[in-house]
């Protein structure tokens, strides 16, 4: 009888997989043209078959910004630490965006290719993460409405944007893909989590600072408030761009630790679900 | 030679209700339900634990793949044959790591690259040439790889003039070919492929054909599935058996085939459906048996074909259906269909029994003498409601010969072509 042989770097081994799975990102980095086709292909689909295409990138944040300029701005008046409330809450808008459409887009990702996961071999992860980074076009879009904004009102932001900025950007993508991950796996087995998502981001936004300024709680709720990771990225983006807020400190930490567990908890649920994936999707 | 494929020892088991159906997922409700059980279940399974191991049959699981170990040499061609729900896909599914095995080990050497479904990843919305990238992709090319192929896949699809037109504007024919061609100019160590010549006209199936022949000639490891027994005998040496999710036979294609065809399926020309054998997702339809008739009621694997013969399906109804009808495919073996038909056909019997009550039935058809030609024949059952559901189907259920003897014709000892071999009713006149 002939032999194998062993070690060879194209050998496969199947065998059933017990116990925590490894990550195996060097997998996902021999895919990683699949993540910029599928990139691509969300970005190609997305806006088929529309009026405005695009456009809807920068409506979306647009819209809810002059919604929340009426009630927030006009009729409940909220400090904004002497911000104009305009660019105070599509500033904030941004990343919260970014956030949502992830969490929208990815949680259905493994359902909405439901064929691909159950005809072929692919690291399943591309499948949320191209959902997540897809969003970072209709974030370049909407941003180039900020940079209009900050012009009007005559907002300079400080030298070290070039860092802050990409910093809570990154940030923002850590927790979307962190959240996402959790969602995508558990919506396999669950579809409840396409009932849920849409209190559980109304909910979220309640309780991160897009509309109000993170300045309205009070001292001793500040640190049980950082929990949330998006309060985090929020601040951050009001002080990379507006200068508002203290910058860096403790509660920034906090929400970059808990950022962290979230994407590697989401990423080893997301490894050790994906065995069943083909079976149970 | 080295080997390509190691399989030892490989299960894999399903649960009831979760396995091939789409669709099916748990809610939280289920899993409040399974919660609140859980102590009872763990109590028995506790109980059970010493008596036998954690792995054994349990009512609620199936093994769609029970110990098959088999070694495949670099650059051969192997067949997988066995009736539908034998293992054939799973066995595919797990070589291509779609599904992880339950038991047992694979091992494979190269990329494995799969035509279980042509197409996958095809988006309506984008062109045949960014499909073409974005489907070689997903099959594993690199970006480069495509670039290099793409006038061939092009030519070979037979779709220049709209490469550049959505997919969803082309007709069911082009969309097929242009995946298909994406598809075979993979160029994996391995390729696994399961039944895509089913689909496309004679014309595109005889060119994929051609394509599948000239990978194995390059050397290349080709897993091949059909239900076509000329494809895989034409396309392989070497063929394997499956039964019930076990490897029951390994042999040159010829043997395998002909002990695939007589095993089970053809004898005594009946084919009874054992209840745990067909599928849950039947329900409320229950084959019984499928069964081949002389004109004395008797059951025979081998027709004459100079007397009538009688196609009869029995089977159990555990909930009124409307709309249903019950037939049979009758196809060569070579996997031309000759007859399909149905027994609420005719307008009449479908006004009485489209509507049928739950109870036990048998459908019952007789065939004219004088119509098939000398051979070996294949009969298959369908239980639809058109438009709404297939309940069973089951393409190769039965298997018969016929026997020509004084049947037309047989006075000069030729083969003659064709399926048929009617009795015309010829008029020769003196004209001059």
């Amino acid at each position: 009888m002939t032999e194998l042989v062993k070690h060879d770097p194209t050998t496969i081994y199947i065998k059933p997989t017990t116990g925590l799975a490894a990550l195996n990102l060097r997998d996902l980095w021999v895919y990683r043209e699949l993540v910029v086709f599928m990139i691509w292909r969300t970005l190609k689909v997305r806006y088929k078959q529309t009026m405005l295409g695009a456009a809807w990138a920068v409506i979306q944040p647009l819209m809810t910004m002059i919604v929340f300029n009426f009630i927030f701005g006009n009729v409940a008046k909220v400090p904004t630490d002497n911000i104009p409330y305009p660019i105070f809450s599509y500033t904030a808008l941004l990343p919260w965006g970014l956030f949502t459409n992830a969490l929208n887009q990815a949680s259905r990702s493994l359902t909405a290719n439901q064929n691909m996961v159950t005809k072929i071999y692919f690291p399943r992860l591309v499948l949320p993460i191209s959902s997540v980074l897809a969003g970072l076009v209709d974030f370049a879009i909407a941003f180039v409405i900020l940079i209009g904004l900050m012009f009007y009102y005559q907002v300079t932001p400080a030298w070290n944007v070039l860092w802050t900025l990409p910093f809570f950007l990154l940030l923002s993508i850590i927790v979307a893909l962190g959240v996402s991950l959790w969602l995508s796996a558990i919506n396999v087995q669950y579809r409840d989590v396409n009932y849920a998502l849409p209190f559980l981001t109304q909910f979220w936004l309640f309780i991160t600072p897009v509309a109000y300024s993170a300045s309205v709680i009070s001292d001793k709720w500040q640190l049980v408030y950082s929990l949330n990771p998006m309060a985090g990225v929020v601040n951050g983006f009001r002080w990379a761009l507006l200068g508002s807020g203290s910058g860096p400190d403790l509660a920034l930490w906090i929400s970059v630790i808990i950022s962290l567990v979230i994407l590697v908890s989401g990423l080893i649920y997301f490894r050790n679900m994906e065995r069943t994936f083909a079976d149970m999707i | 030679m080295t080997t390509a494929i190691r399989v030892e020892n490989l299960g894999k088991r399903y649960k009831i209700g979760t396995a091939p159906t789409k669709f099916q997922y748990k809610m939280l409700r289920d899993v409040i339900v399974d919660t609140a059980t859980a102590p009872v279940r763990w109590a028995r399974a506790l109980a059970l634990a010493n008596k036998q191991p954690l792995l054994d049959d349990q009512p609620n699981y199936i093994w769609a793949l029970k110990d098959v170990s088999f070694d495949l040499e670099e650059g051969k061609v192997l067949g997988i044959v066995g009736r539908n729900g034998a293992g054939k896909s799973t066995l595919l599914k797990v070589l291509s790591r779609v599904t992880e095995p339950t038991v047992g080990t694979v091992t494979v050497r190269g990329r494995v690259g799969s035509l279980l479904e042509v197409g996958t990843g095809f988006h309506p919305e984008l062109t045949g040439r960014e499909n073409i990238y974005m489907n070689g992709a997903i099959l594993g090319m690199k970006r480069a790889e495509i670039d290099s192929k793409f006038d061939e896949i092009v030519a070979f699809s037979e779709v220049e003039q709209f490469i550049d037109t959505p997919v969803k504007r082309y007709s069911s024919g082009m969309y097929l070919r242009l995946a298909f061609a994406v598809a075979a100019h993979l160029e994996p160590e391995i390729l696994v492929v399961d039944e895509v010549l089913a689909v496309g006209d004679a014309e595109f199936q005889k060119k994929c054909i051609g394509k599948m022949g000239d990978v194995a000639q390059q050397g290349r490891t080709v897993l091949f599935v059909s239900h076509n027994m000329s494809a895989i005998l034409r396309l392989t040496e070497e063929a394997i058996v499956l039964d019930k999710g076990q490897l029951i036979m390994r042999g040159p294609t010829q043997q395998a085939v002909d002990f695939y065809l007589s095993s089970g399926q053809a004898q005594a020309g009946e084919r009874i459906w054992d209840s745990d054998e067909a599928p849950v997702n039947a329900a409320p339809f229950r084959p019984i048996a499928m069964r081949l008739k002389d004109n004395k009621g008797k059951v025979i694997d081998t027709v004459r074909s100079i007397e009538p013969v009688t196609v009869e399906m029995e089977y159990r109804l555990e909930a009124p259906l409307t709309g249903l009808r019950v037939g049979f495919y009758l196809s060569t073996m070579r996997g031309e269909y000759i007859i399909t038909s149905f027994d609420t056909d005719d307008v009449t019997k479908y006004e009485k029994f489209g509507a049928r009550d739950s109870g036990h039935y048998i459908s019952r058809c007789t065939l004219p003498a004088d119509l098939f030609n000398e051979g070996r024949y294949s009969l298959g059952v369908n239980a639809s409601s058109f438009g709404v559901r297939r309940y069973f189907q089951d393409e190769q259920a039965l298997a018969f010969n016929v026997d020509i003897s004084g049947a037309p014709g047989t006075q000069w000892a030729e083969p003659r072509q064709g399926p048929i071999r009617p009795r015309l009713d010829w008029s020769i006149e003196k004209v001059e």
